[in-house]
């Protein structure tokens, strides 16, 4: 809907307007929830962690003038409950099976690279213009979004609780019961996967014809 | 003599832990002559960088979009 005329918002000069406005709130609830669902995997936990959070920020919303800089601080928020949450369970999530993986991951390699592990000529990475940049523009986000949820689960959740969460390493083996040769090769093919998504979708898309 | 998906894997484990001297070594060597694998290092750095800011980014419904 581009067109739709400008709504008359909520007064942006009440700071703590933000968590009074019932839309933006939602709007922000279901991301987090989304994202803690995708941590945890657990529905309950999830919204637990989510409700304490907002219930956190909601103590200090008087110091928030600005929307962006509540998410960040619910977001962080959040981050510490998810982390804690995992840190406390010991969970031994079902090891999928490998051997499908492996054709999954041979075949997609085939893709990228020749038989001598050199990059085909058309997948040769190009550079990224202004990456620092492109954060700031949420239709980026919505490809980051879709490239992430593109991911295969694990793949998408170990990605996100090494690079969001910041957890180390050790404690994701630990949590996960996975070594760590295992975690360093899940996380460098969610990474071939994401840059690929990111890359055709949005840093060297084709122009639309 | 590394080859490119062998150097994308020391590229993506640089994050996770340190390399070892003929890693670093060896994998310098393939970056010298190799603008993708080059490239791909840079987007590596990024992927961590957006990862880092998700919590950042603009908010749905931002009355300043």
């Amino acid at each position: 809907m581009p067109d739709m005329p400008q709504q008359p918002d909520s007064p942006s000069t009440d700071p703590s307007g933000n968590l009074n406005d019932n839309e933006f709130l939602a709007g922000l609830r279901s991301q987090m929830l989304k994202f803690a669902l995708l941590q945890l995997g657990d529905q309950h936990e999830a919204e637990d962690a989510v409700q304490e959070a907002l219930a956190g920020a909601l103590k200090n919303a008087d110091a928030f003038a600005r929307r962006a800089a509540l998410k960040t601080w619910v977001f962080a928020i959040l981050k510490h409950k998810i982390a804690d949450s995992l840190r406390q369970k010991q969970k031994f999530a079902n090891v999928s099976p490998l051997l499908r993986d492996d054709q999954d991951e041979a075949a997609e390699d085939a893709l990228r690279f020749d038989d001598k592990g050199r990059w085909h000529r058309s997948e040769r990475p190009n550079r990224w213009q202004q990456p620092e940049q492109t954060v700031e523009d949420s239709h980026f986000w919505r490809t980051f979004d879709a490239c992430l949820n593109g991911l295969p689960e694990k793949q998408a959740r170990l990605f996100m609780m090494r690079e969001f969460i910041e957890l180390s390493s050790n404690e994701i083996c630990h949590n996960e019961a996975i070594s760590q040769s295992n975690l360093h090769v899940i996380l460098y093919r969610a990474r071939l996967r994401l840059r690929d998504c990111l890359d055709s979708r949005w840093f060297n898309k084709e122009p639309a014809s | 003599m590394m080859n490119c998906k062998q150097a994308t894997r020391m590229l993506s484990d640089a994050q996770e832990r340190p390399l070892t001297l003929k890693e670093r070594s060896t994998l310098k060597l393939h970056l010298m002559m190799c603008s993708g694998c080059r490239n791909f290092g840079d987007q590596m750095q990024s992927l961590r960088g957006f990862a880092r800011d998700y919590s950042h980014k603009p908010g749905d419904g931002d009355p300043s979009e």
